[in-house]
């Protein structure tokens, strides 16, 4: 493949140009969603401008655990990642995939009468982690390639603009180094930001990662970055790296959770695990779901619709004659078996990127590294 | 089927506050089309008319708690060819079954003037104690939209999309942000099925369960995660002891707290 190395130009915004950075999307006809507060949580909307960011704001992230608190400062992207991920809007918990009515032959499929939630206006997403911007990736792998694409996904993902924004604070339940998803951006996005704040100084550096992303930084003041400020851009992600304390051994882990699959441990995380779906569901990787027919009370009409859906349900391994996982052990050690083991068989990566969401918004805080290193520890011992 | 060709449906109440029945009546723009394609034989709260059955489709609201409701649910189970529950009182014996938990001749004693008039029984129960029921929808009270799902399934010959996983699910679907998690709310939503759209949770208050246990409902491991926070055992076994108190794994879990 003809392969041209590009140095990315780094380049200083002061922060008032974050501003700037919006309304340039926004008259580029683009919908701006971002990490907004709501709620007594960091999650993703849209952003009309940039007080919208959480200004000042960060979270406490433990096991089932999570709290916003105020910083003593005025970072715009002092915190790490709420429940929300970017799937949402890639791919919606609900859609409709198409309506049909009844003739004398049979039944004729309907036209969409109505647009698509908030237009057909492209995306932008502003504020992507590292560990989200894989996790994208990882969905167009599911939803884009292969010999069945996802049109919905497609016409929305075609189109999106992608603000990636270098970690500078992981969070207590973040483990992306050791799934090689961050805490540095890499991968393809259309600008990049890093944060640089302390007592004496706030602005951003900001690379271009495509031609769009070069148009609209051309329309924003920026300068190029001196020597000293490109290496306090290399501290924030170097000092992200050393302060995340949660690991994952990923060595051999395909093997090692085939070979576990009769392990003690998964009777324990069984009786702990609640069967709610919420890690599932907070996860940016996971993809299930299930598809309903619904008629109308005449019978006339009818709608299929997809939703997100979840291998902790009964109905989602119902299949002839009964459910084929009826134990919460078994859907536990289906999903991170797949998860982290046969994900790499059916798409040639890990199904993790260590964002830490199902460890912070299971109710009852287990642990994926936990349950990895428990398995490791006894390896075989089943 | 009644002599216009179509269904008829009948509406019976046992020990109820109505509400589920007003669920039908508020189904308002989607009631007009149910009437056109149903005969309402029996509708107490709607009008006084009674048509004779037998009916295709029975609706029950309320659980047994008399002798003569006891018998009065075999006279509709027999003359229906569908029984379907609708609410918690119907499905697991409603709030009125904390009475179970206690002696029912004191409550007798306390709350009436003449309590030799009254005839009821020690405990109340739901339809599926004294019946066979062919589907229950949950709620206190019922989602007016589950409601019409169940009729036009069965009016389509298909089956319900009523699922019985967590209130979790629509929470995550709707976007609303866990409040167990972030608030620390007592929140039963991972052991309660869905079918209110997350309603509570969505307007910041914990969900306390009014559709009762969820399939595969570990309640223990919920209660296991209040307790190491401090929670006494007097509040777990009120935070299960609502509107389904009586339903298995509920009332499971409020006894293991009950000492």
């Amino acid at each position: 493949m003809f392969q041209v190395a590009v140095t990315a130009m780094v380049y200083r915004i002061e922060t008032a140009a974050v501003q700037s950075l919006i309304e340039v999307l926004h008259q580029q006809n683009y919908s701006v969603l971002g990490p907004t507060l709501r709620d007594g949580s960091i999650v993703y909307d849209e952003l009309h401008d940039a007080s919208d960011l959480p200004m000042g704001w960060t979270e406490e992230q433990r096991p089932g655990y999570y709290r916003i608190r105020k910083r003593n400062d005025e970072a715009l992207f002092g915190f790490t990642l709420g429940p929300h991920s970017w799937k949402k809007f890639l791919f919606p918990s609900i859609s409709k995939l198409f309506s049909a009515s009844r003739n004398a032959k049979g039944f004729n499929v309907l036209k969409d009468k109505a647009e698509p939630k908030g237009g057909t206006k492209p995306l932008a997403f502003f504020g992507v982690r590292p560990c989200e911007l894989h996790a994208i990736e990882i969905q167009d792998k599911v939803f884009a390639s292969g010999d069945y694409k996802d049109p919905q996904y497609n016409n929305v993902r075609a189109q999106v603009f992608i603000v990636a924004v270098n970690c500078s604070h992981p969070a207590e339940t973040c483990f992306c180094s050791s799934m090689g998803t961050g805490p540095g951006v890499e991968g393809q996005y259309d600008l990049a930001l890093t944060e640089i704040i302390d007592e004496k100084q706030h602005f951003f550096l900001i690379e271009a990662g495509s031609p769009k992303g070069e148009q609209v930084l051309e329309n924003i003041q920026h300068h190029p970055a001196e020597g000293n400020e490109v290496s306090k851009g290399e501290d924030v992600v170097r000092t992200a790296a050393s302060n995340m304390k949660r690991t994952l051994d990923t060595r051999g882990i395909k093997e090692l959770l085939y070979e576990n699959a009769e392990h003690p441990e998964w009777e324990k995380v069984g009786a702990r695990c609640l069967s709610c779906a919420n890690c599932t569901l907070v996860c940016p990787t996971c993809f299930c779901n299930t598809v309903e027919d619904s008629t109308d009370l005449g019978g006339t009409e009818a709608t299929r619709t997809r939703k997100w859906d979840s291998c902790f349900t009964l109905d989602f391994s119902y299949i002839h004659g009964g459910n084929i996982r009826t134990s919460t052990k078994a859907r536990y050690r289906q999903w991170m078996t797949h998860k982290l083991a046969s994900w790499i068989d059916q798409f040639g990566t890990s199904g993790c990127v260590g964002c830490g969401r199902c460890i912070t918004w299971c109710p009852v805080g287990i642990d994926i590294t936990d349950e990895t290193r428990v398995i490791r520890d006894n390896n075989g011992s089943a | 089927m009644a002599k216009s060709g179509k269904p008829k449906l009948a509406v019976w109440k046992f020990s109820s506050c109505d509400g589920c029945q007003l669920s039908l009546l508020d189904c308002e723009d989607e009631l007009l089309a149910v009437a056109e394609k149903v005969d309402i034989a029996n509708f107490p709260e709607a009008s006084r008319a009674v048509v004779k059955g037998p009916y295709d489709v029975s609706l029950v609201e309320g659980s047994i708690t008399t002798p003569h409701d006891a018998e009065r649910i075999h006279r509709v189970r027999r003359s229906s060819k569908l029984l379907i529950t609708i609410g918690a009182c119907a499905t697991a014996g409603g709030i009125q079954a904390l009475r179970n938990f206690k002696n029912v001749n004191e409550f007798i004693s306390i709350v009436y003037a003449n309590p030799q008039y009254i005839e009821t029984l020690n405990k109340s129960t739901a339809i599926a104690d004294h019946v066979h029921v062919d589907f229950e929808l949950r709620g206190c009270p019922i989602n007016k939209y589950q409601l019409v799902e169940v009729i036009s399934a069965l009016l389509n010959g298909r089956k319900p999309n009523i699922p019985p996983y967590s209130v979790c699910v629509e929470c995550k679907r709707r976007g609303t942000v866990c409040g167990l998690v972030s608030h620390g709310s007592y929140c039963l939503g991972p052991v309660t099925q869905a079918g209110c759209n997350a309603l509570c949770p969505t307007y910041h208050r914990a969900c306390f369960g009014c559709y009762g246990p969820k399939e595969t409902p570990n309640t223990a491991s919920l209660s296991a995660l209040w307790e190491a926070s401090g929670v006494p055992q007097e509040d777990l076994v009120r935070l299960y002891r609502g509107f389904n108190a009586y339903a298995d794994a509920f009332r499971k879990e409020s006894e293991a707290h009950e000492q």
